[in-house]
């Protein structure tokens, strides 16, 4: 190993699309990346926008939400309320400074074991270019801020005229 | 005669609004004095920090703590009245969540200060900026130092209850204050610890006197892009981002009951983790489209999602600020 | 720390073993997370071996665990076992949590190290999980022992069949006017020929007759409510302007009726039929049905010669169409499918060069009922072909139109050869990409084709033109294409071509998944719950497809989808209750405001809005369990069992390492 940015990342999955895909990749012994630790939910429409929040707050560096493809939805039509949410949370995480890639959307059917496991891997690769989220790590503290050292870009002349 | 149980009430960084609340209880105020020996209340009367630093822990009685944690002497009145009080009640939005303040999060430190101290509405040629100390003749001036971010309360000190609003609704506060009164005189009991008190069960919707039926909307719109606002709907039902089904109930729908979308004072509902969380999925559930292109057409008329979702709730949040004001060393 | 909790830790022989440090995921379980309640974790060859089971039910009963952690492979292989040794033992199934290290982990990671540290994090996350998991119950329903069947091709005839002759009442609703779909269309039936309404024809007269059967044709469902074991269905059954109390099916009417109408349905637009018809002469029932469209009397308000002839005085232009509503505990879907539409291979010319046929249009010319009594000829009604060209895969394994293979197009293609070469004597073609005669004397009937002379051409067909090049090309239609075995560009003249169009879902198949609840493939078949090992069932419990709906087949798999559906609901219907899976919705009362955002979101309409209280209530058995709604509560007030909001967040937690003690975290 060598001490390259390894990216903790969390992945949702559906109980019959995408779950099935990785217990595919898993079956054809196909190679992926190991960053991804997965929790399974019944379908991508259980997705809570909490989990997600909750995830990058606890420290992982990205959330991979996967599901039916649309129209294959176990559920008929769920996994578009999934997509629904998805495109709502990426706008409101890009206000709060994370970037829209760390959230990703992929569908997968059980017959996916493949695009699964790429997407997996090219998850990580793009996750890893954007580095450390780091939020758990900033939240130890919100220390004072000296205004005397202020780290402001916008501030040339900090002292008061004598 | 025993003493009467000592009252505090203070305000950290908030408007001021919450104190007018608490006048706006008419005479119920006078029972406030009736009952209560009122100690430390910065705005009402005056009183020195080394007074209080000098009472004995645990005196005061009720504190009602408003405003957030945005600076050192914040921080220090905090912990100073923590330590000081039996209960210790989060009273209203910005103490509860942050609120208007709390959205100062979004952005770093810095830029906070220059907006304040070098933007069109100041004039400041020689970009002079305060110091927190400085040496006069006469000694060393302080003023507080401002913290990367703002924090609700219970992010500082141990907090007793809760008590949302901006600011919480009169008639609310003054079943506190009657219930307060009654365990004085051991007729009632206090709720558990923890508990969010002054509210409803549910969220706005429960007390909107509006018709609601399934929502399927095709666009997002702005109250003030909308001639005529139908007065006898429901506003997200004409496409207009209102906060009210997640947010919780106690004001008896005062925003929507009078034309106006819920912006979401009171915060969220019970046992809710992400206030946003649940406005993200309140306003995606209402899209009626399936690509993800027209999805973002509809989203599009949402402009400032993240203050939408979190206009009160961003400091209480599980996110709780811009990664940038995190950043700031 | 309330709970006691037992990890197991499976090496799977080797499976997980070789990649991941089992002992050290068991011991570091025991160690680290026992301030969550982890009281023992063990590793053991193969946990869902007897003896592997035995182990966990022994501690369960002798440490008194409260829940367990299976570290071992994909909960959809093993949940159910380590749920029911559980059970054996006397702890609730679903307090055990597996926690997938082989499919998940150690099948699809090479690193011995990095294996195992996500090994920990899964076990970790699996233990705080189980410790929100939740006792939960079964819910029981009871199961109307009346069945629909919904189409009346063979594959619904068979189902409601079986389910008759097994003494419970069926209702078999059809949207044409008789039953026996498809295969009464056809002439002879793969491989061995048979002459197909010598075949269905008993099977639609038993289906017409049966005392538990209650056929209703002409009639569509228009509304599904209810649930397994209790769905409500009400069914449209059109006006056929003809008092079915009445009727003797004389066929005077037909008779008479001036009105001749292009028979589009059953003839495949080559033959007529009148205003007032039965599709054919064996149709069941044989009640004719009024065409309103077409005929005078509606149209121009005099005529009513059916009515003038009619002995028994059973037409009856007032009829209306008539709402039934009806309770069943099960539904078979058996609607079948929709032919490719040649058309849309613009270049092999169908619809614009009069002699390519579709393969329904050859059935019909060469049934000895059909138009041209059995007669295979020209568009011109007369001129017997002396060379025919018979283009497989039309609309099938093709980008353009459908990737899939169609299933019955190769053996399709064969019988029209063997058909032509033997009623007309004339050089028979076949074009094909890959020839697919599997299952039982298929190839053997291909054997036999080829013996007879057929001459077989490997290629895709590029185009079907009537634009001749050479002399002998002049008057006949050419057919260009490559000949892959021969590697080279031919062009065979041939006086007829017939496409073996492929099979397409129903045009209204979404519409009708939706209305039933269920789901289609991209392709638009119906969706089964499991492609192998649960090919009739759905994910609505209750809903079975069968046939065609599912996907293309032949009719032995027809026929055997059928009955294999039929035995689903039989054994619903004989165990009088059925257990539906815990994993449901549930509403808070008092944090329910009422902002019905829920209300739209429910596919399987779950969620009713209760007026009085203004609340939303979620009907359990209705509830197949998505989450939706739970994630979609502004109020927080839906909760889901199985999946809750605290187990999910303990999970994340978990999986992070955060429930670790602070000085590990």
């Amino acid at each position: 190993m060598t001490d390259q940015f390894e990216p903790t990342i969390i992945g949702f999955t559906c109980n019959w699309c995408s779950y099935r895909a990785s217990d595919l990749a898993g079956t054809a012994r196909m190679k992926y990346a190991p960053n991804v630790k997965l929790i399974r939910l019944m379908c991508s429409g259980r997705l809570d926008p909490t989990f997600v929040l909750r995830a990058l707050s606890s420290g992982a560096d990205g959330v991979m939400i996967t599901g039916c493809h649309p129209g294959e939805c176990h559920y008929i039509e769920q996994n578009y309320k999934a997509l629904r949410r998805f495109l709502l949370l990426r706008r409101v995480l890009n206000g709060l400074g994370i970037e829209p890639e760390r959230v990703k959307l992929v569908w997968a059917s059980a017959a996916e074991g493949a695009r699964f496991a790429a997407e997996t891997t090219a998850f990580v690769e793009e996750i890893r270019k954007l580095g450390p989220l780091n939020w758990g790590k900033a939240d130890d503290g919100p220390q004072a801020t000296d205004h005397d050292q202020p780290s402001f870009a916008h501030g040339k002349e900090m002292e008061v005229p004598a | 005669m025993t003493a009467k149980p000592k009252f505090a009430m203070y305000w950290a960084a908030s408007c001021g609004g919450c104190e007018i609340a608490v006048l706006n209880t008419h005479e119920k105020i006078l029972d406030v004095d009736a009952n209560f020996d009122v100690v430390f209340w910065p705005v009402a009367m005056d009183a020195k920090y080394k007074d209080v630093e000098a009472m004995e822990d645990g005196s005061i009685l009720l504190t009602l703590f408003n405003g957030g944690i945005r600076n050192d002497e914040n921080e220090h009145l905090a912990k100073l009245l923590r330590q000081k009080s039996k209960l210790l009640v989060a009273f209203g939005s910005c103490a509860c969540e942050g609120c208007i303040p709390g959205l100062a999060n979004l952005s770093p430190v810095g830029e906070i200060v220059h907006t304040a101290y070098n933007t069109i509405t100041t004039d400041n040629p020689n970009e002079i900026y305060p110091r927190t100390s400085y040496d006069v003749p006469e000694g060393e001036l302080h003023i507080p130092t401002l913290a990367k971010v703002l924090r609700p309360l219970e992010q500082v000190v141990d907090v007793d209850y809760f008590m949302p609003g901006c600011p919480p609704e009169s008639h609310q506060i003054a079943a506190v204050i009657d219930l307060v009164i009654k365990v004085v005189k051991g007729e009632a009991e206090l709720p558990p610890k923890g508990s969010v008190i002054g509210v409803g069960d549910s969220t706005v919707c429960d007390e909107c006197p509006r018709a609601r039926n399934v929502k399927m909307i095709k666009e997002f719109k702005r109250i003030q892009d909308i001639a005529p606002v139908d007065s006898e709907l429901c506003l997200l039902e004409q496409g207009i981002p209102c906060n009210g089904p997640a947010t919780r109930s106690g004001c008896n729908a005062r925003c929507p009951g009078a034309g106006a979308q819920c912006i979401g004072c009171y915060g969220p509902a019970e046992g809710v983790m992400d206030y946003g969380a649940r406005l993200i999925t309140a306003f995606s559930s209402v899209i009626d489209a399936t690509t993800p292109e027209e999805i973002d057409h509809i989203l599009d008329g949402i402009p400032d999602p993240t203050g939408q979702v979190y206009r009160f709730n961003l400091a209480g949040s599980l996110l709780k600020a811009n990664r940038e004001a995190w950043k700031v060393k | 720390m309330t709970e006691k909790i037992g990890v197991y830790v499976c090496h799977c022989g080797s499976n997980i073993a070789g990649v991941v440090d089992v002992v050290d995921v068991a011991n570091w379980a025991a160690e680290k997370l026992g301030h969550q309640g982890v009281v023992i974790a063990r590793d053991y060859k193969f946990m869902c071996s007897s003896l592997g089971q035995e182990l966990i039910e022994k501690d369960i009963k002798e440490l008194g665990l409260t829940r367990v952690v299976v570290a071992a492979c994909s909960p959809h292989l093993h949940e159910k076992t380590f749920r029911t040794a559980a059970k054996n033992a006397g702890l609730n199934p679903y307090l055990v949590e597996l926690a997938s290290i082989r499919e998940q982990v150690s099948w699809v990671h090479t690193d011995k190290a990095v294996a195992t540290a996500k090994s920990k994090a899964v076990v970790s996350g699996a233990v705080s999980r189980v410790i929100e998991n939740r006792a939960l119950d079964e819910i029981k329903v009871p199961i109307n022992p009346n069945t629909l069947v919904v189409g009346g091709g063979i594959a619904g005839i068979q189902s409601a069949l079986e389910i008759a002759n097994a003494g419970f009442h069926v209702y078999l609703v059809e949207r044409e006017p008789s039953i026996g779909g498809h295969m009464a269309q056809f002439d002879k039936t793969f491989p061995t020929l048979d002459c197909s309404a010598c075949i269905l024809t008993p099977r639609m007269v038993e289906a017409g007759t049966h005392p538990n059967i209650t056929l209703l044709t002409w009639s569509e469902v228009v509304n599904v409510a209810g649930y397994v074991g209790n769905f409500n269905v009400t069914i449209k059954k059109k006006a056929r302007f003809i008092n079915e109390e009445l009727c003797t099916g004389c066929g005077i009417c037909q008779e008479k009726c001036p009105k001749k109408v292009i028979d589009d349905v059953y003839e495949a637009g080559l033959g007529y039929r009148k205003a007032v018809y039965t599709p054919f002469a064996q149709a069941v029932p044989n009640f004719p049905v009024m065409d309103k469209e077409n005929c005078t009397y509606f149209e121009k308000g005099t005529c009513k010669a059916c009515e003038k002839f009619c002995p028994t005085n059973a037409i009856d232009f007032n009829q209306q169409d008539e709402l039934i509503n009806i309770d069943v505990g099960n539904i078979v879907l058996a609607t079948g499918y929709d032919l490719f539409d040649a058309r849309r291979v613009s270049n092999y010319g169908y619809g614009r060069l009069p002699n390519v046929f579709t393969s329904l249009e050859f059935e019909r010319l060469s049934n000895a009922a059909g138009p041209t009594s059995g007669n295979i000829v020209l568009r011109d009604g007369k001129t017997t072909p002396k060379s025919v060209g018979i283009i497989h895969c039309v609309g099938s394994r093709d980008r353009n139109f459908n990737n899939y293979c169609s299933v019955i197009c190769c053996m399709q293609g064969l019988k029209f050869a063997h058909l032509v070469h033997e009623r007309t004597g004339a050089t028979v073609y076949n074009f094909y990409i890959d020839m697919r005669t599997a299952y039982k004397a298929y190839d053997e009937f291909y054997q036999r084709v080829l013996e007879e002379g057929t001459l077989f051409v490997r290629g895709k067909v590029a185009e079907v033109t009537d634009a001749a090049r050479y002399s002998n090309e002049r008057g006949k239609l050419i057919i260009q294409t490559e000949d892959t075995l021969a590697g080279k560009q031919r062009r065979i003249p041939v006086d007829m071509v017939i496409l073996s169009s492929g099979l397409q879902p129903r045009k209204d198949a979404k519409e009708v998944g939706k209305l039933f609840g269920i789901s289609c493939s991209m392709d638009g078949w119906f969706t089964e719950k499991h492609p192998k090992l649960d090919p009739v069932s759905t994910m609505t419990e209750g809903i079975y497809i069968v046939g065609c709906a599912q996907g293309p087949k032949d009719i032995p798999s027809s026929v055997a989808q059928g009955a294999a559906a039929s035995a689903r609901v039989l054994d619903k219907i004989l165990q009088k209750e059925v257990a539906l899976e815990p994993i449901k919705a549930t509403v808070d009362q008092a944090k329910c405001s009422g902002c019905k955002i829920c209300n739209g979101l429910c596919p399987f309409n779950a969620i009713a809005f209760i007026e009085d209280d203004k609340i939303s209530y979620i009907n359990p058995a209705l509830c197949q369990g998505c989450g939706t709604c739970v994630a979609a509560c502004p109020a927080g007030a839906i909760s889901g069992t199985g999946f809750s909001n605290e187990q999910i967040i303990a999970q994340i937690d978990g999986l992070l390492l955060r429930n670790l003690e602070p000085a590990e975290a």
